[in-house]
């Protein structure tokens, strides 16, 4: 045995082996998973492509697009007609897509860690000179931003589809049914859905397990979204009257939060107070449209007030929405980078 | 300069220590039998000087003091780890490639060349492969990285004693012909005996013997003599261990110039016979007798 010697670090510093081909590396290990994704979003496009071009060939067919504005009585019988006919498949392609950030996210997300972990490859990647790291920070710049890319092209490609339900008035573009899927939102929460998968793996360790944690993860979070956090955003604005009325038209139908009546004299009226007018308009033969309730209920002497978030608002909703995911799925990335470095073996 | 030190070493798991106080010193070019029961701390020894774990207390550096798992010591510490995990899903080939773009030095030529040797051809699945050839694609990738030290986790278990023979002879014509230092660990000596001129001995997570090997033997002595009188010999010389037989008693003594008293002779120490005395006594802790080696 030699004598020992103080540990005393060369401080020769090593060239670091290229991004480029870490990247490689990632794209080759990844790309059955990658080409999966494209697969299905390639599908997805596909099917709201050839339903968008139905539903627009059906629209000029009924006449709709001629009409100015949409709201006018003398297209009202078609647009009922129409959408009818296509809101409920509309509302499918919505469905669908709804699932899709998580659905991408998983796929992507948990085997990079989790698979390593459970198959015991990390014990050779993380050991080959380019450090665990940069093999990891590689792979995650790399996943993120094809996951996203493709995530923003379908919520492109939805967008153009749900198009006319919008301008008929019949979606807000706020509307918690298509808000997640349009703009960037639809592409932040697929980033989201991958970091939380990324994450989950490198915290479980384990592939089917991993998956199981991260779908609760990212669906407690959009259902917290949805039905909590988005509204406060920005403080929603009252308005009393007609919805659409109060809210003008031009700028698209308003995300209606809560609604009431206020009685003649003043306080605001009970749901039987209501059902029981309703009962009595319909006996009266009254048209069961919102104009003609509203009307009815303004000649008993009842307002009806509500509060909404304006669709003026969607740029400034997208952004915020967009922005904490952006910065969530920024902390859970540096979060599976502490982990690998530090606990994960 | 020491291509291993390491500085009272310590890796605690869930509260149990799997390896505690280690203190190691070894210099560049040896060939190191990391030897111990199962369980003993080789693999968690191992994994430490290769950087995947951290220490939970101490420090240990390679390659001449590059802190084990930084960017230096990755670039030049090759490990081969318990049953040689590869990606099951790619070819020999593909594995080939994804490693090298891993790594700042590859010797494709190298690998290639091997693996021609080997009869293993480039377009075989991993998983298409048995053990043995999983273990030698595995040897391969940590030599075509051209490390200065190559660390090997029990690299025999794998394989049937003819690949065994051809898996060591490629790791001793590395280290001959590139100086490369080599460690490796098994739960059997016999093993490694032939190869190497190292041994570090670990039992329950504790450091029992380190040296060179013709340090060691000449450190150490076996006295056979009567059953009766080896209570006697253990109170006038260091006693490892006691084999008594049906009247006579073969003893280990960790004195190598110690005069036998009357009624003992010396016999010829293998290596092995050392190895299993200290095994057969996991709980006797011999730095004293280390540092008696060192000096």
């Amino acid at each position: 045995m030699s004598v020992m010697t103080a540990p005393a670090a060369t401080g020769a510093r090593v060239q670091a082996v290229p991004w480029r081909k870490l990247a490689w590396v990632g794209w080759r290990q990844h790309r059955l998973a990658l080409g999966g994704v494209a697969a299905l979003l390639a599908g997805l496009c596909l099917w709201m492509l050839v339903s968008g071009l139905q539903m627009r060939s059906a629209l000029s067919s009924f006449g709709l697009n001629a009409c100015t504005p949409l709201t006018a009585t003398s297209c009202s019988t078609q647009e009922t007609v129409f959408i009818n006919d296509y809101y409920s498949g509309a509302q499918v392609v919505a469905g669908v897509l709804t699932v899709i950030p998580v659905l991408i996210g998983v796929l992507a997300g948990v085997p990079v860690v989790a698979r390593e972990l459970e198959t015991g490859t990390f014990r050779l990647s993380w050991t080959q000179g380019a450090g665990r790291t940069r093999w990891l920070l590689a792979r995650l710049v790399l996943l993120a931003v094809a996951v996203t890319a493709g995530a923003w092209v379908v919520s492109a490609v939805f967008s153009w589809y749900d198009h006319p339900m919008v301008q008929l008035g019949q979606d807000s573009p706020l509307a918690p049914q298509v808000f997640g899927l349009t703009g960037v939102a639809f592409a932040a929460w697929t980033l989201a859905a991958f970091a939380i998968s990324v994450c989950a793996g490198a915290l479980i360790r384990r592939v089917i397990p991993a998956i199981v944690a991260a779908i609760a993860a990212w669906s407690g979070l959009l259902m917290l979204t949805v039905f909590w956090l988005r509204a406060h955003y920005q403080a929603p604005l009252t308005g009393m009257g007609l919805i659409n009325s109060t809210t003008g038209t031009g700028a698209g139908t308003p995300w209606v939060l809560t609604q009431w009546w206020i009685q003649p004299g003043g306080t605001p009226a009970s749901q039987s107070e209501i059902a029981g007018l309703s009962s009595q308009l319909r006996q009266a033969g009254g048209l069961p449209t919102a104009q003609a309730v509203q009307q009815w209920f303004a000649e008993q002497g009842y307002v009806k007030y509500f509060t909404y978030q304006p669709a003026t608002r969607f740029w400034t909703f997208q952004l915020t929405e967009a922005g904490w995911l952006l910065a969530l799925s920024l902390l859970l990335a540096a979060a599976t980078v502490w982990l690998i470095r530090h606990r994960a073996t | 300069m020491n291509i291993i030190e390491t500085q009272g070493l310590g890796k605690r798991y869930r509260g149990t220590w799997a390896l505690r106080d280690c203190t190691l010193a070894v210099p560049e070019g040896s060939v190191v039998a990391l030897v111990g029961h199962n369980g003993a701390g080789k693999s968690t020894l191992l994994n430490l000087l290769t950087g995947l774990i951290g220490p939970t207390e101490g420090a240990a550096s390679v390659l001449g003091g590059e802190p084990a798992g930084s960017s230096a010591a990755l670039d030049g510490v090759a490990y081969v780890a318990q049953e040689a995990p590869l990606y099951q899903g790619l070819t020999v080939g593909e594995t080939l490639r994804v490693i090298g773009c891993l790594n700042r030095r590859w010797d494709q030529q190298r690998a290639e060349v091997r693996l021609a040797e080997l009869g293993i051809p480039l377009n075989r699945r991993v998983r298409k492969m048995s053990g043995g050839q999983q273990a030698q694609v595995a040897l391969t990738l940590a030599l075509a990285r051209r490390p200065r030290l190559l660390v090997l986790d029990e690299p025999l278990a794998m394989l049937d004693p003819l690949a065994r023979f051809d898996f060591m002879d490629t790791v001793m014509t590395a280290a001959s012909r590139d100086g490369l230092s080599v460690v490796l660990s098994s739960h059997v000596l016999a093993d490694l005996e032939r190869v190497c001129d190292h041994l570090i001995l670990l039992s329950q997570g504790r450091l029992q013997v380190a040296g060179k090997v013709t340090d060691l033997l000449a450190g150490h002595q076996v006295l056979s003599g009567p059953v009766s009188e080896a209570t006697g010999l253990a109170s006038q010389l260091p006693v490892v261990h006691v084999t008594a037989g049906a009247d006579q008693a073969r003893t280990l003594v960790s004195s190598g110039t110690a005069e036998p008293p009357d009624g003992w002779r010396r016999e010829t120490l293998s290596l092995e016979e050392m190895v299993l005395g200290y095994l057969r006594e996991p709980g006797l802790s011999v730095r004293s007798q280390e540092q008696e080696v060192t000096a």
